[in-house]
């Protein structure tokens, strides 16, 4: 892998920036070059909250990501609205308890996972975001195990830390998937 | 060296500030640049300093003026309808020849315009950031890592020359996180004769003031103070240059278009495509000895810039009619894509061949 770009969109509060703060601090342990640029403003009030990542061996130009080679949906309109940006050869995975629609796509690798629903069947609700984020490192490799682990340790902040299971058992539950 | 940590741009201003000895800010909150002044309010207590937030951008200002005025080292930040407010007290700190470092995490404008990242406050920064015969020194860094660098070295210079600072970014740089290594706390403390902290009845008095009521003691002040300034335009101008050696266009872009530009450059590249960036890092003084340079063996140049064409006037007077100069350019908070540029470099090189 020389660079990943990927765009995690979704509705405020369901862990979208704090889902590619994770991947960003995993590419930097594993020595890459990383960026993580949020949207902000009135587009986040209801809409789609959504987060541009790239990890990269080579120095990054633009952190925001207008093609991703992997997009993470977890609503509707995040899908709608970023379906047909993606490389052709890319990966969409959403979150299919939430989105009920198929992706019309066909030149993209499409993972429909039920995200919301393992988390919640494993006492993890909340946690989907993390079931997605298991399956997206399942999928591209994007750093070694250990570099995620120290990734999502490095991203919960100090008072959190005792969600840091939990994050592991979703991420693991995300990897399973596959 | 230090651990490489993730930081947003807003908060590796604030702890680069802090880091340079800055124990006094003043500022008003506005999007995109607030987490900066959450980041001082924060911290300032820890370390002894001051984090005052003032009733508006005018008194911050005025507060900033004051502060400078007793020889600390002192910053604000604030976004483009911000700096418009605090015009006049910046054409004092310039007339009353005290150093601050003043942050404009741009935004689209005119008017209250919008939130999203613009570069559309170039002629206010480098032409006019209040009346009168002054300048202020603009840095425009591109990376958070070169941020941190650059407020750094914004105290530093400030302190040389006794005159306000710019640092001028943009409401991508502000809000994005990039791996930065901040820098050791240093001993900044200068010695600072001239400022207005106290005689203790052992010397005369310092004024600081901007009034000059005869002209011939006013015109006699601001020539030296051009004086001054010209030394800054022939030694403190820094830009960098990427594959400019061969090139045959030359884009010149500075903070968040001069990445999109460099990925540009790649993908042009990649097509045989001869083409190069320079990208100013001091907007002043302008680098006009580096366009100079390049302008000697380049065919044309593109400024490409978030606003509808403020720097390219710069390139052209650097240039000078030895080549054309073209400008590309989104604005209203819009980033341009890297295959917007391409296609534009494409244009002038005929084609791909």
């Amino acid at each position: 892998m020389s660079s990943l770009n990927i765009l995690l969109a979704g509705f405020g509060g369901q862990g979208i920036l704090f889902t590619g703060k994770v991947m960003a601090y995993a590419g930097l342990m594993e020595g890459k070059e990383v960026s993580w640029l949020p949207s902000y403003g009135p587009e986040m009030r209801g809409g789609t909250a959504n987060c541009s990542v790239c990890i990269s061996d080579e120095k990054i130009g633009s952190p925001l990501v207008v093609t991703p080679d992997v997009l993470v949906a977890m609503n509707l309109p995040s899908l709608e609205k970023f379906e047909d940006a993606v490389v052709p050869g890319g990966i969409i995975i959403l979150d299919s308890t939430i989105i009920s629609k198929k992706v019309s796509r066909t030149d993209v690798k499409v993972i429909y996972l039920d995200a919301s629903k393992i988390a919640e069947d494993n006492g993890l609700k909340g946690a989907a975001n993390m079931v997605i984020l298991g399956r997206l490192f399942k999928e591209t490799a994007f750093c070694s195990p250990e570099n995620l682990d120290k990734g999502l340790q490095k991203t919960i902040p100090a008072k959190k830390m005792a969600l840091l299971d939990n994050n592991r058992k979703a991420i693991s539950l995300g990897e399973k998937s596959a | 060296m230090g651990e490489r940590v993730l930081m947003k741009g807003n908060e590796a201003i604030a702890q680069a500030a802090i880091s340079a000895g800055c124990r006094h800010f003043f500022g008003y909150p506005i999007t995109p640049q607030t987490e900066v002044a959450a980041y001082m309010s924060k911290m300032m207590p820890k370390v002894g300093g001051v984090y005052l937030q003032g009733e508006s951008e005018v008194a911050s200002i005025n507060m900033v003026l004051g502060a400078a005025a007793a020889g600390v080292r002192v910053m604000t930040s604030t976004s483009s309808p911000g700096i418009s407010l605090m015009s006049e007290g910046i054409s004092y700190i310039a007339g009353s020849d005290v150093p601050c470092v003043i942050v404009n995490v741009q935004r689209g404008g005119p008017g209250l315009g919008g939130i999203q990242p613009s570069q559309s406050d170039y002629f206010q920064a480098t032409r006019s950031t209040g009346h009168g015969d002054f300048h202020l020194i603009v840095f425009a860094p591109s990376t958070i890592q070169e941020t941190v660098d650059l407020v750094n070295k914004a105290f530093d210079i400030g302190d040389k020359y006794r005159m306000p600072v710019m640092i001028l970014s943009d409401g991508m740089l502000g809000q994005m996180m990039e791996p930065v290594v901040l820098p050791e706390e240093t001993n900044t403390a200068k010695d600072k004769p001239w400022a207005a902290c106290g005689h203790q009845g052992k010397r005369k008095h310092n004024v600081i003031n901007s009034l000059y009521i005869d002209p011939n003691e006013l015109e006699r002040l601001v020539r030296e103070r051009f004086e001054k300034y010209k030394t800054i335009q022939a030694t403190e101008q820094m830009a960098e240059e990427y594959m400019t050696e061969d090139a045959d266009i030359i884009v010149v872009a500075y903070g968040a278009s001069s990445r999109v530009s460099r990925s540009a450059v790649d993908m042009a590249r990649k097509q045989g495509i001869k083409a190069g960036l320079i990208r100013p890092i001091t907007l002043w003084p302008y680098p006009v000895d580096t366009i100079k340079k390049v302008a000697k063996t380049a065919k044309v140049f593109l400024s490409v810039e978030m606003s509808m064409g403020q720097m390219v006037d710069d390139v052209r007077l650097a240039v000078n009619g030895a080549v054309p100069v073209e400008f590309y350019g989104r604005t209203g908070g819009i980033i341009p894509t890297p295959k917007e540029v391409y296609d534009q470099i494409v244009r002038l090189n005929g084609g791909v061949q």
